[in-house]
Protein backbone atom coordinates (compact mmCIF):
# COMPACT_ATOMS: atom_id res chain seq x y z
CA UNK A 1 0.00 0.00 0.00
CA UNK A 2 2.78 2.26 0.80
CA UNK A 3 3.79 1.75 -2.93
CA UNK A 4 1.10 2.38 -4.26
CA UNK A 5 0.19 5.59 -2.38
CA UNK A 6 3.58 6.69 -3.86
CA UNK A 7 1.85 7.64 -7.15
CA UNK A 8 0.27 10.91 -8.10
CA UNK A 9 -3.41 9.31 -9.05
CA UNK A 10 -3.46 6.71 -5.99
CA UNK A 11 -2.65 9.46 -3.99
CA UNK A 12 -5.49 11.47 -5.31
CA UNK A 13 -8.12 8.19 -5.29
CA UNK A 14 -6.75 8.17 -1.62
CA UNK A 15 -8.11 11.74 -0.85
CA UNK A 16 -11.09 10.93 -2.72
CA UNK A 17 -12.13 7.88 -1.27
CA UNK A 18 -11.82 9.17 2.55
CA UNK A 19 -13.54 12.68 1.31
CA UNK A 20 -16.61 10.33 0.27
CA UNK A 21 -16.34 8.52 3.71
CA UNK A 22 -16.54 11.94 4.89
CA UNK A 23 -19.64 12.93 3.18
CA UNK A 24 -21.44 9.79 4.28
CA UNK A 25 -20.57 10.49 7.84
CA UNK A 26 -21.45 13.85 7.95
CA UNK A 27 -24.84 13.20 6.42
CA UNK A 28 -25.50 10.35 9.06
CA UNK A 29 -24.36 13.11 11.76
CA UNK A 30 -26.66 15.75 10.07
CA UNK A 31 -29.73 13.08 10.55
CA UNK A 32 -29.19 12.59 13.78
CA UNK A 33 -28.21 16.67 14.61
CA UNK A 34 -32.05 17.41 12.45
CA UNK A 35 -34.23 15.19 15.23
CA UNK A 36 -33.31 17.49 18.07
CA UNK A 37 -35.14 19.91 16.78
CA UNK A 38 -38.31 17.88 15.75
CA UNK A 39 -38.09 15.55 18.77
CA UNK A 40 -35.90 16.01 21.80
CA UNK A 41 -37.05 12.04 22.88
CA UNK A 42 -35.67 10.43 19.35
CA UNK A 43 -32.48 12.82 19.49
CA UNK A 44 -31.79 11.55 22.88
CA UNK A 45 -32.84 8.26 21.97
CA UNK A 46 -30.13 7.92 18.36
CA UNK A 47 -27.88 10.06 20.90
CA UNK A 48 -27.82 6.96 23.62
CA UNK A 49 -27.30 4.26 20.60
CA UNK A 50 -24.66 5.95 18.75
CA UNK A 51 -22.83 6.48 22.60
CA UNK A 52 -23.46 3.46 24.20
CA UNK A 53 -23.30 0.90 20.72
CA UNK A 54 -20.37 -1.25 20.85
CA UNK A 55 -20.00 -1.76 16.99
CA UNK A 56 -19.92 2.40 16.99
CA UNK A 57 -17.62 3.31 19.45
CA UNK A 58 -15.05 0.58 19.23
CA UNK A 59 -14.88 -0.09 15.78
CA UNK A 60 -16.75 2.59 13.63
CA UNK A 61 -15.48 5.93 15.75
CA UNK A 62 -11.96 4.84 15.18
CA UNK A 63 -12.78 4.25 11.52
CA UNK A 64 -13.93 7.84 11.21
CA UNK A 65 -10.93 9.01 13.65
CA UNK A 66 -8.62 7.52 11.23
CA UNK A 67 -10.42 8.85 8.12
CA UNK A 68 -10.65 12.35 9.25
CA UNK A 69 -6.59 12.46 10.54
CA UNK A 70 -6.13 10.80 6.76
CA UNK A 71 -7.89 12.53 5.14
CA UNK A 72 -6.19 16.23 6.13
CA UNK A 73 -2.90 15.05 6.55
CA UNK A 74 -3.15 13.54 2.62
CA UNK A 75 -4.59 17.10 1.99
CA UNK A 76 -0.90 18.94 3.80
CA UNK A 77 1.09 16.23 1.56
CA UNK A 78 -0.42 16.95 -1.96
CA UNK A 79 -0.84 20.41 -1.03
CA UNK A 80 3.25 20.92 -0.26
CA UNK A 81 3.93 18.66 -3.06
CA UNK A 82 1.84 21.01 -5.17
CA UNK A 83 3.48 24.09 -4.43
CA UNK A 84 7.06 22.96 -4.26
CA UNK A 85 6.09 21.95 -8.58
CA UNK A 86 6.52 25.53 -9.09
CA UNK A 87 9.41 27.23 -7.28
CA UNK A 88 9.35 30.70 -8.65
CA UNK A 89 6.13 32.12 -9.47
CA UNK A 90 4.11 33.79 -11.64
CA UNK A 91 4.38 38.14 -11.35
CA UNK A 92 0.69 38.13 -12.46
CA UNK A 93 -1.64 34.90 -12.13
CA UNK A 94 -5.47 34.94 -13.18
CA UNK A 95 -6.95 32.09 -11.34
CA UNK A 96 -10.51 33.14 -11.68
CA UNK A 97 -9.93 33.01 -15.74
CA UNK A 98 -9.91 29.89 -15.85
CA UNK A 99 -10.62 27.95 -12.33
CA UNK A 100 -13.58 28.72 -9.14
CA UNK A 101 -12.52 29.96 -5.92
CA UNK A 102 -13.37 26.61 -4.41
CA UNK A 103 -11.00 24.73 -6.20
CA UNK A 104 -7.90 26.96 -5.46
CA UNK A 105 -8.48 27.44 -2.18
CA UNK A 106 -9.43 24.08 -0.65
CA UNK A 107 -6.38 23.96 1.45
CA UNK A 108 -7.64 26.95 3.41
CA UNK A 109 -11.34 25.52 3.39
CA UNK A 110 -9.89 22.54 5.18
CA UNK A 111 -8.00 24.34 7.47
CA UNK A 112 -11.29 25.94 8.47
CA UNK A 113 -12.63 22.66 8.46
CA UNK A 114 -9.50 21.22 10.73
CA UNK A 115 -9.80 24.58 13.33
CA UNK A 116 -13.73 24.04 13.91
CA UNK A 117 -13.25 20.32 14.10
CA UNK A 118 -10.65 21.26 17.45
CA UNK A 119 -13.81 23.28 18.53
CA UNK A 120 -16.22 20.54 18.25
CA UNK A 121 -14.36 17.60 19.66
CA UNK A 122 -13.42 20.31 22.68
CA UNK A 123 -17.23 21.15 22.98
CA UNK A 124 -18.62 17.62 22.10
CA UNK A 125 -15.99 14.81 21.84
CA UNK A 126 -13.51 15.47 24.99
CA UNK A 127 -16.51 15.78 27.49
CA UNK A 128 -18.11 12.83 26.34
CA UNK A 129 -15.33 10.49 26.53
CA UNK A 130 -14.47 12.19 29.87
CA UNK A 131 -18.12 11.53 30.93
CA UNK A 132 -18.24 7.93 29.60
CA UNK A 133 -14.53 6.84 30.11
CA UNK A 134 -12.64 8.62 32.52
CA UNK A 135 -15.12 9.64 35.20
CA UNK A 136 -17.00 6.62 34.41
CA UNK A 137 -20.51 8.65 34.88
CA UNK A 138 -23.61 6.21 35.02
CA UNK A 139 -25.10 6.37 31.50
CA UNK A 140 -28.33 8.99 32.02
CA UNK A 141 -30.21 8.01 28.35
CA UNK A 142 -32.06 12.07 28.25
CA UNK A 143 -28.79 14.08 29.06
CA UNK A 144 -27.65 14.36 24.93
CA UNK A 145 -30.46 17.07 24.27
CA UNK A 146 -29.42 19.13 26.89
CA UNK A 147 -25.74 18.94 26.11
CA UNK A 148 -26.61 20.26 22.70
CA UNK A 149 -28.66 22.80 23.71
CA UNK A 150 -26.70 24.40 25.91
CA UNK A 151 -23.77 24.73 23.61
CA UNK A 152 -25.47 27.10 21.57
CA UNK A 153 -26.22 29.68 24.01
CA UNK A 154 -22.99 31.25 23.43
CA UNK A 155 -23.63 33.48 20.51
CA UNK A 156 -19.94 33.67 19.20
CA UNK A 157 -19.49 30.02 19.27
CA UNK A 158 -23.13 30.38 17.44
CA UNK A 159 -21.62 32.45 15.06
CA UNK A 160 -18.44 30.62 14.44
CA UNK A 161 -20.22 27.55 14.06
CA UNK A 162 -22.03 29.00 11.33
CA UNK A 163 -18.72 30.47 9.64
CA UNK A 164 -17.23 26.91 9.61
CA UNK A 165 -20.19 25.62 8.10
CA UNK A 166 -19.94 28.41 4.97
CA UNK A 167 -16.21 26.72 4.59
CA UNK A 168 -17.21 23.69 4.69
CA UNK A 169 -19.62 24.13 2.24
CA UNK A 170 -17.26 26.11 -0.28
CA UNK A 171 -15.08 22.73 0.41
CA UNK A 172 -18.03 20.31 -0.75
CA UNK A 173 -18.92 22.49 -3.58
CA UNK A 174 -15.43 21.27 -5.21
CA UNK A 175 -14.56 18.38 -3.36
CA UNK A 176 -17.97 16.28 -3.40
CA UNK A 177 -17.78 16.29 -7.22
CA UNK A 178 -14.21 16.49 -7.61
CA UNK A 179 -13.78 12.93 -5.80
CA UNK A 180 -15.63 11.42 -8.99
CA UNK A 181 -12.98 12.82 -11.29
CA UNK A 182 -10.50 11.36 -9.13
CA UNK A 183 -11.52 7.93 -9.52
CA UNK A 184 -11.87 7.81 -13.03
CA UNK A 185 -15.68 8.32 -12.79
CA UNK A 186 -16.56 11.15 -15.58
CA UNK A 187 -19.47 9.95 -17.72
CA UNK A 188 -22.75 11.19 -19.44
CA UNK A 189 -24.49 10.52 -15.83
CA UNK A 190 -21.64 13.03 -14.28
CA UNK A 191 -23.70 16.27 -14.85
CA UNK A 192 -26.17 14.88 -12.73
CA UNK A 193 -23.71 13.32 -10.14
CA UNK A 194 -22.42 17.10 -10.00
CA UNK A 195 -25.95 18.44 -9.71
CA UNK A 196 -26.13 15.71 -6.72
CA UNK A 197 -23.18 16.76 -5.31
CA UNK A 198 -23.88 20.82 -5.30
CA UNK A 199 -27.26 20.07 -3.70
CA UNK A 200 -25.43 18.19 -0.83
CA UNK A 201 -22.68 20.77 -0.07
CA UNK A 202 -25.33 23.52 -0.43
CA UNK A 203 -28.25 21.78 1.86
CA UNK A 204 -26.10 19.77 4.43
CA UNK A 205 -24.27 22.63 5.47
CA UNK A 206 -26.96 24.62 5.42
CA UNK A 207 -28.92 22.48 7.79
CA UNK A 208 -26.34 22.16 10.42
CA UNK A 209 -26.31 26.03 10.40
CA UNK A 210 -30.17 26.08 10.47
CA UNK A 211 -30.02 23.77 13.60
CA UNK A 212 -27.81 25.58 15.32
CA UNK A 213 -29.53 28.64 14.95
CA UNK A 214 -33.01 27.17 16.11
CA UNK A 215 -31.38 26.03 19.33
CA UNK A 216 -30.08 29.48 19.78
CA UNK A 217 -33.09 31.41 19.07
CA UNK A 218 -35.69 29.01 20.86
CA UNK A 219 -33.49 29.78 24.21
CA UNK A 220 -33.23 33.27 23.69
CA UNK B 1 -1.59 51.23 -30.45
CA UNK B 2 0.48 52.07 -27.34
CA UNK B 3 1.68 49.46 -25.13
CA UNK B 4 3.30 48.93 -21.30
CA UNK B 5 5.05 45.58 -21.74
CA UNK B 6 6.51 43.50 -18.87
CA UNK B 7 8.51 40.99 -19.94
CA UNK B 8 10.40 38.38 -17.77
CA UNK B 9 14.31 38.71 -19.24
CA UNK B 10 16.65 35.92 -17.82
CA UNK B 11 20.22 35.69 -19.33
CA UNK B 12 20.14 31.83 -19.30
CA UNK B 13 19.00 29.25 -17.29
CA UNK B 14 21.45 29.35 -14.36
CA UNK B 15 20.99 33.47 -13.90
CA UNK B 16 18.37 34.64 -12.38
CA UNK B 17 15.54 36.64 -14.45
CA UNK B 18 13.68 39.95 -13.47
CA UNK B 19 10.78 41.84 -15.37
CA UNK B 20 11.90 44.75 -17.84
CA UNK B 21 9.38 47.74 -19.04
CA UNK B 22 9.35 48.26 -22.23
CA UNK B 23 6.98 50.85 -23.86
CA UNK B 24 5.84 50.33 -27.79
CA UNK B 25 3.91 52.48 -30.27
CA UNK B 26 2.12 51.99 -32.98
CA UNK B 27 0.87 48.42 -32.49
CA UNK B 28 -1.55 47.10 -34.98
CA UNK B 29 -4.56 45.10 -34.14
CA UNK B 30 -4.43 42.84 -36.96
CA UNK B 31 -0.42 42.22 -35.62
CA UNK B 32 -0.55 38.71 -34.16
CA UNK B 33 1.05 38.69 -30.61
CA UNK B 34 4.33 37.56 -31.69
CA UNK B 35 4.36 39.96 -35.14
CA UNK B 36 4.06 42.17 -32.12
CA UNK B 37 7.20 40.89 -30.31
CA UNK B 38 8.91 40.61 -33.76
CA UNK B 39 8.28 44.41 -34.12
CA UNK B 40 9.73 44.88 -30.25
CA UNK B 41 12.97 42.89 -31.22
CA UNK B 42 13.84 45.07 -34.12
CA UNK B 43 13.51 48.07 -31.82
CA UNK B 44 15.81 46.39 -29.36
CA UNK B 45 18.35 45.25 -31.95
CA UNK B 46 18.35 48.91 -33.71
CA UNK B 47 18.89 50.37 -29.84
CA UNK B 48 21.77 47.45 -29.94
CA UNK B 49 20.05 45.75 -26.63
CA UNK B 50 19.50 41.66 -26.88
CA UNK B 51 16.06 40.96 -28.43
CA UNK B 52 13.84 39.38 -26.35
CA UNK B 53 13.91 35.17 -27.04
CA UNK B 54 10.48 33.26 -27.70
CA UNK B 55 9.57 30.07 -28.91
CA UNK B 56 7.89 30.03 -32.18
CA UNK B 57 7.26 27.74 -35.07
CA UNK B 58 4.51 26.79 -37.19
CA UNK B 59 2.45 30.46 -36.28
CA UNK B 60 -0.73 28.61 -37.36
CA UNK B 61 -1.46 27.14 -34.13
CA UNK B 62 -0.59 23.23 -34.49
CA UNK B 63 3.13 23.08 -33.70
CA UNK B 64 2.60 23.77 -29.77
CA UNK B 65 5.94 25.50 -29.90
CA UNK B 66 4.72 28.61 -29.16
CA UNK B 67 3.94 29.38 -24.85
CA UNK B 68 4.14 32.42 -23.08
CA UNK B 69 2.22 33.76 -20.04
CA UNK B 70 -0.10 37.04 -21.25
CA UNK B 71 -1.50 38.18 -18.17
CA UNK B 72 -1.82 35.60 -16.18
CA UNK B 73 -2.92 33.26 -18.67
CA UNK B 74 -1.51 30.80 -20.88
CA UNK B 75 -1.27 31.94 -24.24
CA UNK B 76 -3.47 35.24 -23.11
CA UNK B 77 -7.11 35.72 -22.90
CA UNK B 78 -8.81 34.19 -25.84
CA UNK B 79 -9.94 30.61 -25.31
CA UNK B 80 -9.01 27.93 -27.88
CA UNK B 81 -5.97 28.89 -29.33
CA UNK B 82 -2.24 29.11 -28.98
CA UNK B 83 -0.38 32.34 -28.51
CA UNK B 84 0.49 32.82 -32.23
CA UNK B 85 -3.28 33.01 -33.03
CA UNK B 86 -3.81 35.82 -30.38
CA UNK B 87 -3.66 39.49 -31.69
CA UNK B 88 -3.45 42.45 -30.53
CA UNK B 89 -7.19 43.38 -31.18
CA UNK B 90 -7.45 41.54 -27.96
CA UNK B 91 -6.07 44.53 -26.25
CA UNK B 92 -6.80 47.91 -25.85
CA UNK B 93 -4.60 51.27 -26.32
CA UNK B 94 -2.53 52.03 -22.95
CA UNK B 95 -2.53 48.94 -21.73
CA UNK B 96 0.17 47.31 -19.36
CA UNK B 97 0.88 43.52 -20.73
CA UNK B 98 2.60 41.25 -18.29
CA UNK B 99 4.45 38.51 -20.20
CA UNK B 100 6.12 35.69 -18.71
CA UNK B 101 7.51 32.23 -19.60
CA UNK B 102 5.36 28.70 -18.36
CA UNK B 103 6.09 28.51 -14.95
CA UNK B 104 7.02 24.81 -13.64
CA UNK B 105 9.98 23.38 -12.00
CA UNK B 106 9.58 20.82 -14.91
CA UNK B 107 10.09 23.29 -17.32
CA UNK B 108 12.98 25.54 -16.39
CA UNK B 109 13.65 28.63 -18.43
CA UNK B 110 16.81 28.81 -21.13
CA UNK B 111 16.28 31.95 -21.52
CA UNK B 112 13.55 34.71 -21.48
CA UNK B 113 10.44 33.56 -22.49
CA UNK B 114 11.81 30.19 -24.03
CA UNK B 115 11.24 27.12 -21.43
CA UNK B 116 12.66 23.71 -21.93
CA UNK B 117 9.57 21.01 -22.19
CA UNK B 118 11.59 18.01 -22.76
CA UNK B 119 10.33 16.48 -19.36
CA UNK B 120 7.00 16.46 -22.22
CA UNK B 121 8.86 13.87 -24.64
CA UNK B 122 10.32 12.12 -21.97
CA UNK B 123 6.63 11.38 -20.61
CA UNK B 124 5.68 10.43 -24.37
CA UNK B 125 8.69 8.28 -24.50
CA UNK B 126 7.64 6.71 -21.45
CA UNK B 127 5.18 4.89 -23.57
CA UNK B 128 3.13 7.39 -25.65
CA UNK B 129 2.90 5.00 -28.55
CA UNK B 130 2.22 1.46 -29.80
CA UNK B 131 4.52 -0.61 -31.12
CA UNK B 132 4.06 -1.92 -34.71
CA UNK B 133 6.30 -4.09 -37.05
CA UNK B 134 5.98 -1.77 -40.30
CA UNK B 135 9.31 -3.68 -41.99
CA UNK B 136 7.59 -4.64 -45.30
CA UNK B 137 4.12 -6.42 -43.72
CA UNK B 138 1.94 -2.97 -42.62
CA UNK B 139 -1.12 -3.44 -41.74
CA UNK B 140 -3.75 -0.93 -42.62
CA UNK B 141 -5.26 0.65 -39.65
CA UNK B 142 -8.70 0.79 -41.21
CA UNK B 143 -8.53 -3.61 -41.40
CA UNK B 144 -9.98 -3.08 -37.94
CA UNK B 145 -12.98 -1.92 -36.90
CA UNK B 146 -12.99 1.41 -34.29
CA UNK B 147 -16.63 2.40 -32.43
CA UNK B 148 -17.57 6.17 -33.66
CA UNK B 149 -17.45 7.31 -30.42
CA UNK B 150 -14.63 5.90 -29.65
CA UNK B 151 -12.30 6.86 -33.13
CA UNK B 152 -13.93 10.75 -32.09
CA UNK B 153 -12.74 10.64 -28.60
CA UNK B 154 -9.51 9.37 -29.26
CA UNK B 155 -8.74 11.79 -32.01
CA UNK B 156 -9.98 14.63 -29.98
CA UNK B 157 -7.09 13.50 -27.50
CA UNK B 158 -4.68 13.20 -30.18
CA UNK B 159 -5.06 16.87 -31.28
CA UNK B 160 -3.05 17.65 -28.15
CA UNK B 161 0.15 19.70 -29.54
CA UNK B 162 2.09 19.42 -26.37
CA UNK B 163 2.47 23.23 -25.67
CA UNK B 164 2.38 22.81 -22.31
CA UNK B 165 -0.64 25.66 -21.32
CA UNK B 166 -2.31 23.21 -19.14
CA UNK B 167 1.35 22.99 -16.87
CA UNK B 168 1.20 26.92 -17.17
CA UNK B 169 -2.49 26.94 -16.18
CA UNK B 170 -2.47 24.81 -13.31
CA UNK B 171 -1.90 25.98 -9.97
CA UNK B 172 -0.32 23.20 -8.75
CA UNK B 173 2.23 22.68 -12.56
CA UNK B 174 0.00 19.41 -13.29
CA UNK B 175 0.95 17.92 -16.41
CA UNK B 176 -2.49 15.90 -16.30
CA UNK B 177 -3.89 16.77 -18.79
CA UNK B 178 -1.22 16.24 -21.38
CA UNK B 179 -0.55 12.78 -20.36
CA UNK B 180 -4.21 11.75 -20.10
CA UNK B 181 -4.79 12.70 -23.31
CA UNK B 182 -1.36 10.90 -24.74
CA UNK B 183 -2.72 7.74 -22.66
CA UNK B 184 -6.24 8.27 -24.27
CA UNK B 185 -5.64 8.06 -27.65
CA UNK B 186 -4.01 4.93 -27.47
CA UNK B 187 -6.46 3.48 -24.55
CA UNK B 188 -9.31 3.89 -27.39
CA UNK B 189 -8.15 2.61 -30.35
CA UNK B 190 -7.82 -1.51 -30.24
CA UNK B 191 -4.11 -0.79 -31.13
CA UNK B 192 -3.43 0.23 -28.26
CA UNK B 193 -4.72 -2.43 -25.90
CA UNK B 194 -1.42 -4.36 -25.90
CA UNK B 195 0.87 -2.35 -23.82
CA UNK B 196 -2.10 -0.77 -21.91
CA UNK B 197 -0.98 -1.28 -18.93
CA UNK B 198 2.62 -1.06 -19.10
CA UNK B 199 1.74 2.71 -20.98
CA UNK B 200 -0.37 4.17 -18.43
CA UNK B 201 2.29 2.99 -15.65
CA UNK B 202 5.53 4.17 -17.12
CA UNK B 203 4.04 7.13 -18.42
CA UNK B 204 2.59 8.20 -14.94
CA UNK B 205 5.81 6.78 -13.37
CA UNK B 206 7.99 9.90 -16.03
CA UNK B 207 5.31 12.55 -15.10
CA UNK B 208 5.80 12.22 -11.44
CA UNK B 209 9.55 11.89 -11.33
CA UNK B 210 9.51 15.09 -14.04
CA UNK B 211 8.12 16.69 -10.75
CA UNK B 212 5.05 18.02 -12.02
CA UNK B 213 2.20 18.71 -9.08
CA UNK B 214 -0.79 16.56 -8.44
CA UNK B 215 -3.98 17.50 -10.38
CA UNK B 216 -6.57 19.04 -8.47
CA UNK B 217 -9.35 18.92 -10.59
CA UNK B 218 -9.05 23.07 -11.20
CA UNK B 219 -10.47 22.38 -14.50
CA UNK B 220 -7.72 25.35 -15.41
CA UNK B 221 -6.31 23.25 -18.06
CA UNK B 222 -9.36 22.05 -19.85
CA UNK B 223 -10.23 25.99 -20.03
CA UNK B 224 -6.90 27.33 -21.34
CA UNK B 225 -5.90 24.44 -23.70
CA UNK B 226 -5.78 26.11 -26.98
CA UNK B 227 -6.89 22.40 -28.71
CA UNK B 228 -9.61 21.83 -25.90
CA UNK B 229 -8.56 18.51 -24.17
CA UNK B 230 -11.32 17.34 -22.25
CA UNK B 231 -11.03 16.70 -18.33
CA UNK B 232 -12.76 13.44 -19.44
CA UNK B 233 -9.38 12.36 -20.26
CA UNK B 234 -7.70 12.52 -16.76
CA UNK B 235 -10.61 10.68 -15.59
CA UNK B 236 -9.89 7.97 -17.61
CA UNK B 237 -6.07 7.80 -17.07
CA UNK B 238 -7.22 7.40 -13.65
CA UNK B 239 -9.26 4.26 -14.62
CA UNK B 240 -6.81 3.23 -16.83
CA UNK B 241 -4.50 3.34 -13.96
CA UNK B 242 -6.33 2.10 -11.54
CA UNK B 243 -6.81 -1.06 -13.99
CA UNK B 244 -3.34 -1.50 -14.38
CA UNK B 245 -2.44 -0.81 -10.93
CA UNK B 246 -4.10 -4.39 -10.23
CA UNK B 247 -2.72 -6.09 -12.57
CA UNK B 248 1.05 -5.76 -11.11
Amino acid sequence: MGGFLKSSIAKKVAMALSGLFLVLFLLQHFTINLTSVISEDLFNELSHFMGTNFLVQAILQPVLIFGVIFHFVMGFVLEAKNRGARNIKYVKYNGSANSSWMSRNMIYSGLVVLAFLALHFYDFWVPEIVHKYVESHPEDASRYYGELVAKFQDPIRVAAYCLSFVFLSLHLLHGFSSSFQSMGWNNKYAKGVRGITVAYAIIIPLGFIFIALFHYINNL
Amino acid sequence: MKLILKIWRQENAKSAGKMVSYPIDGIEGDMSFLEMLDVLNEELVAKGEDPVEFDHDCREGICGSCSLQINGEPHGPDKLITTCQLHMRSFNDGDTIVIEPFRANAFPVVKDLIVDRTSFDRIQQAGGYVSVNTSGNTIDANSIPVNKHDADDSFAAATCIGCGACVAACKNASAMLFTSAKVSQYALLPQGQVEATDRVMNMVRQMDLEGFGNCTNTGACEIECPKGISLENIARMNREYLSASTKG
